[in-house]
């Protein structure tokens, strides 16, 4: 009796424990939509209401159409530069062999490790009238002022030039790994039908890392609309622009998350490119055995050309910023005495060690919830976990401004709700608990970064086959044994890269700090923007190193993946040691 | 639809001799083969022939035009050689029909569209042309990989273990219509496998490679059974080798006795040789003095491969149908019934 009681228990508790899974992981993703659902959800309220539909009709009349015309000639430029950057490169480090080649590989990363905003106003200091540039240009032809014209770096062009030298990696990326991963066959089944070595580049090289082109510039373009630093400091008027401005100079709630609907639309028309070409590199896989191809060796001119091709984005996205910031932190070397400034490297640090922290956690619960499910039948409740995961990645594509005002307008009206309820009740004002304090930031970065834990925490998952637990489980392990003993072990590397990945993010995030950080509270991100914005240009300097040494860190980690995936391919090309064979058949 | 001539063809990479000395000649519509275990170079030779690969020393020759040699390599795509990869290689992002039609593409379209629906209907897959590689099973690709191959007429056909990644039955079946393909066509062809019943199916020629040596270049009979090397009887078929020594009457004393073949024995007077010794070189016969002790036995389906121990201690291998079943540790007679002898000198013997 006892017993059957027990068991009935037990079953019970399964029951709850699989309904409660069942239950949270959706309501979790729910939750970090929220902040999307009410801004879609405001476009079309802003098509119910009267006065609303006078601010969206307001806005089409007067600013939206050069919003639309800025952003496109944005997206446009910087498209085509991180496209012809990110393949050339990608191209020439993988299938040439020069001089310098070697450290290229991963110095072609450095771009990554810089925001563009902080590029932005390093290039608007040397380029300015004071600038290096411009004074020596002075001192050789003895000009002065007003004899010569200089191009303005801060205008839609050099907003173009800025992000497409820092954003061009993410082609270079995710095209050279497509390169690697290329079957050696593929190219030379080309040569035998007849293609020179150039022509079986572009006949078959290309064409067949054309999904994966397509992936990184999507994801180029979708930093490109997110970006709000750069634009705004080269005086370009974007969606971003737009809604910052409607939202601190206009007081028009209505109005920015109206702005905000329309540039999630174009970032979905986007995600929606990048999900395709992702799923069509599935197909792109020309065998399976992954020989690399041997590199062709490049001699005089030709070499030189190929150094010059591939240093100069370095130098140009990385190199020559970090100089400027080098010496103005130098020019600076009080600031880092100031405890103010200690202040604010505590502060960053801290919200971006509890960013990854929370974000990290959530990943594990998520991913484990789908690696459960996904040992389970097909049932509806599975498809809804594993939809549940997919929503909450959405984040990575959306800009931070529109995350920032998606959290603001729930979190102020559920502020507002229990401020009400607690003066009537308690007769206490217990002020903006969620909307004014780092909650809210806290929710933002979970929202936009989400999606990098994920993907981090699942690879890692991933190599860990369900034989895995089950051999486990054989040897005597009991379940929560195979937690500790086979995948914490497993899962670590993972889950560090994961918080170190969001932990680097977080710092350089800039948009969604400016519109949520609580009331006089800084971070090095926020600062290096206000002085660059104040043209105290060198006081940004020692803030914006900070940020950009954290960056490194990603950077390191990205290169050292990269070269074992090449090494990898390479040493499965050499020809395997000679062995002696088996003598006769074994008796 | 030429001859291929390989003189001393050495390839070394970093110093390190992958390819070492290798000479042969593949006649005019003939089909050869490379055997030989994982890391012996051969598919290092054929990529030579190819000309992916430089040779270090040595000529090779298509149809009496020398293509490589240390001072002259004509690159791949100018080689008018046909190539059909160990993982097939077909482009992804192309179609069937245009996989098929690559390599003629500066043909007029009415003329590859009918090279191409020619070469699909010989291999069995008319009407896949609109279809993408990801969507053919494996069996389908080699076949589409061998169209592609075929439609610029090549001179001559490489192919690099080509059945490897199918399965085991279609692999024969799919061996021997490749070869009904090529002999139709008449074309020249050279593969690469480490399978011996694959190279039996396909070759009228084939080589056993180790370390870079090609140490035999003989029909498939020729290979097993006049082997010129023991690695080469080891590679191909089973056996053990035995010692023995030559005596006057060139015959040759081992534990089985006198041995004497239908050839007569190479060898000199009092030389010790290792003899080499097929299961189906031995009867299993309880009449017969000689006596031996069943010690291992693996069942073939067909038969069993039974391992007996001679009184002195050496082991032979010997097969009797799967019906006539013996026991481990019991003791039989065998008879030996060879046609010929194949000698090695001695020192190799693992008995």
């Amino acid at each position: 009796m006892v017993r059957t009681i027990g068991k009935a228990g037990r079953h019970l508790g399964v029951k709850l424990w699989r309904k409660w899974h069942d239950i949270s992981l959706p309501l979790v993703a729910v939750i970090i939509c929220l902040p999307l659902i009410v801004v879609v959800a405001s476009f079309f309220i802003g098509l119910a209401g009267e006065e609303q539909r006078a601010t969206l009709s307001h806005l089409f009349s007067t600013v939206i159409g050069e919003y639309v015309k800025h952003s496109a000639i944005l997206l446009l430029g910087v498209g085509l530069m991180v496209l012809v950057i990110g393949v050339a490169t990608a191209w020439l480090t993988t299938a040439c062999e020069f001089p310098g080649v070697r450290w290229l590989r991963w110095a072609l990363l450095l771009p990554l490790a810089m925001p563009a905003y902080i590029t932005a106003y390093t290039y608007s200091g040397m380029l300015s009238f004071e600038g290096p540039v411009q004074s020596a240009l002075r001192t050789l032809s003895g000009w002065g002022l007003g004899d010569y014209a200089f191009p303005e770096i801060r205008s839609l062009t050099g907003a173009v030039l800025v992000m497409g030298f820092v954003l061009f990696p993410y082609v270079y990326l995710v095209t050279r790994a497509a390169f690697i991963e290329q079957s050696r066959a593929a190219i030379e089944a080309g040569r035998t039908l007849g293609l020179g070595p150039w022509q079986s580049f572009s006949r078959v090289a290309l064409p067949m890392a054309r999904p994966a082109i397509a992936t990184g510039v999507t994801l180029a373009l979708m930093e490109t609309l997110a970006d709000y630093g750069t634009v705004h400091f080269y005086g370009v008027t974007t969606f971003t622009t737009g809604i910052f401005r409607t939202w601190y100079g206009m007081d028009d709630k209505v109005g920015a998350l109206q702005l905000a609907s329309i540039l999630l639309s174009a970032v979905v028309v986007l995600m929606l490119v990048e999900r395709i070409s992702r799923k069509q590199s599935r197909y792109h896989h020309a065998g399976r055995s992954n020989h690399a191809t041997r590199p062709m060796r490049l001699r005089g001119g030709k070499a030189v050309l190929a150094f010059m091709v591939c240093f100069l984005p370095v130098v140009f996205g990385f190199l020559l910023p970090a100089l400027q910031l080098l010496s103005w932190s130098f020019d600076r070397l009080d600031v880092w005495t100031d405890s103010a400034f200690w202040i604010l490297i505590r502060n960053s640090l801290v919200l971006a060690a509890l960013a990854a922290v929370i974000t990290v956690t959530f990943a594990l619960w998520l991913c484990y919830g789908k690696r459960v499910a996904s040992k389970r039948q097909q049932t509806s409740s599975t498809r809804i976990t594993k939809a549940s995961v997919s929503f909450a990645s959405l984040g990575y594509a959306i800009p931070g401004v529109v995350i920032a005002v998606g959290v603001m307008v729930p979190l102020s009206w559920l502020d507002h709700r229990i401020i009400a309820f607690s003066e009537s009740v308690f007769g206490v004002n217990p002020g903006l608990i969620f909307s004014g304090t780092i909650i809210a930031l806290l929710f933002a970065y979970t929202v936009r970064f989400l999606s990098i834990s994920i993907q981090t925490v699942e690879s890692g998952l991933s190599q860990i086959s369900h034989a895995m637990d089950e051999s486990g489980r054989i040897l005597g392990l009991k379940s929560q044994e195979v937690l500790t003993r086979i995948h914490f072990p497993l899962l670590r590397t993972s889950l560090i890269t994961a918080g170190i990945l969001v932990f680097v993010d977080v710092l350089k995030e800039l948009p969604a700090t400016l519109v949520l950080r609580p009331f006089n509270f800084n971070t090095l991100a926020v600062r290096a923007y206000e002085m660059a914005g104040d043209e105290r240009l060198a006081d940004a300097g020692p803030a914006a190193i900070m940020i950009v040494l954290a960056g490194l860190i990603p950077v390191i980690l990205l290169s050292r993946a990269m070269n074992r995936r090449q090494t990898l391919s390479k040493e499965e090309a050499r020809p395997l040691d000679p062995r002696p064979g088996e003598i006769y058949e074994p008796v | 639809m030429s001859q291929l001539k390989l003189s001393s063809v050495e390839v070394s990479f970093d110093r390190q001799t992958i390819v070492d000395g290798v000479s042969f000649y593949l006649g005019e519509g003939d089909i050869g083969c490379l055997l030989g275990p994982s890391g012996c170079g051969k598919t290092t030779l054929l990529r030579a022939i190819a000309g992916f690969e430089q040779v270090t020393s040595g000529r090779i020759e298509l149809d009496g035009r020398l293509v490589s040699s240390p001072g002259q390599h004509i690159p791949p795509e100018k080689r008018g050689i046909g190539m059909v990869f160990q993982d097939f290689a077909l482009f992804p992002h192309l179609t069937v029909f245009e996989n098929v039609a690559f390599g003629i593409r500066k043909q007029s379209d009415e003329e590859q569209r009918k090279r191409v629906n020619q070469l699909l209907s010989h291999v069995g897959l008319a009407g896949y042309g609109p279809r993408y590689p990801h969507q053919l099973s494996g069996g389908q690709q080699q076949r589409i990989a061998l169209a592609r191959a075929l439609a610029p007429k090549p001179r001559l056909l490489l192919m690099d273990e080509p059945f490897s990644s199918l399965d085991a039955e279609l692999r024969e079946s799919l061996a021997a219509e490749v070869r009904n393909l090529l002999k139709e066509e008449g074309i020249t062809a050279l593969l690469v496998t480490h399978d011996q019943q694959e190279a039996f199916a396909m070759a009228d020629r084939a080589g056993v490679m180790y370390h870079g040596r090609l140490l035999q270049w003989d029909t498939p009979y020729g290979l097993y059974h006049q082997p010129a090397h023991h690695l080469v009887a080891d590679f191909i078929g089973v056996g053990v080798l035995v010692h023995g020594s030559v005596t006057d009457n060139l015959e040759v004393d081992t534990p089985l006795g006198l041995l004497r073949g239908d050839e007569v024995v190479r060898g000199t007077e009092g030389e010790a040789v290792d003899v080499l010794i097929r299961p189906d070189d031995i009867v299993i016969d309880d009449t017969s003095e000689r006596r031996a002790k069943i010690v291992a036995r693996g069942f073939r389906g067909a038969h069993f491969l039974y391992t007996a121990e001679l009184e002195n201690g050496s082991h032979l291998l010997c097969m009797a149908p799967s019906h006539n079943q013996y026991e481990l540790g019991q003791e039989v007679g065998l008879r030996l019934n060879l046609d010929h002898l194949v000698l090695f000198p001695s020192g190799y013997c693992d008995t």
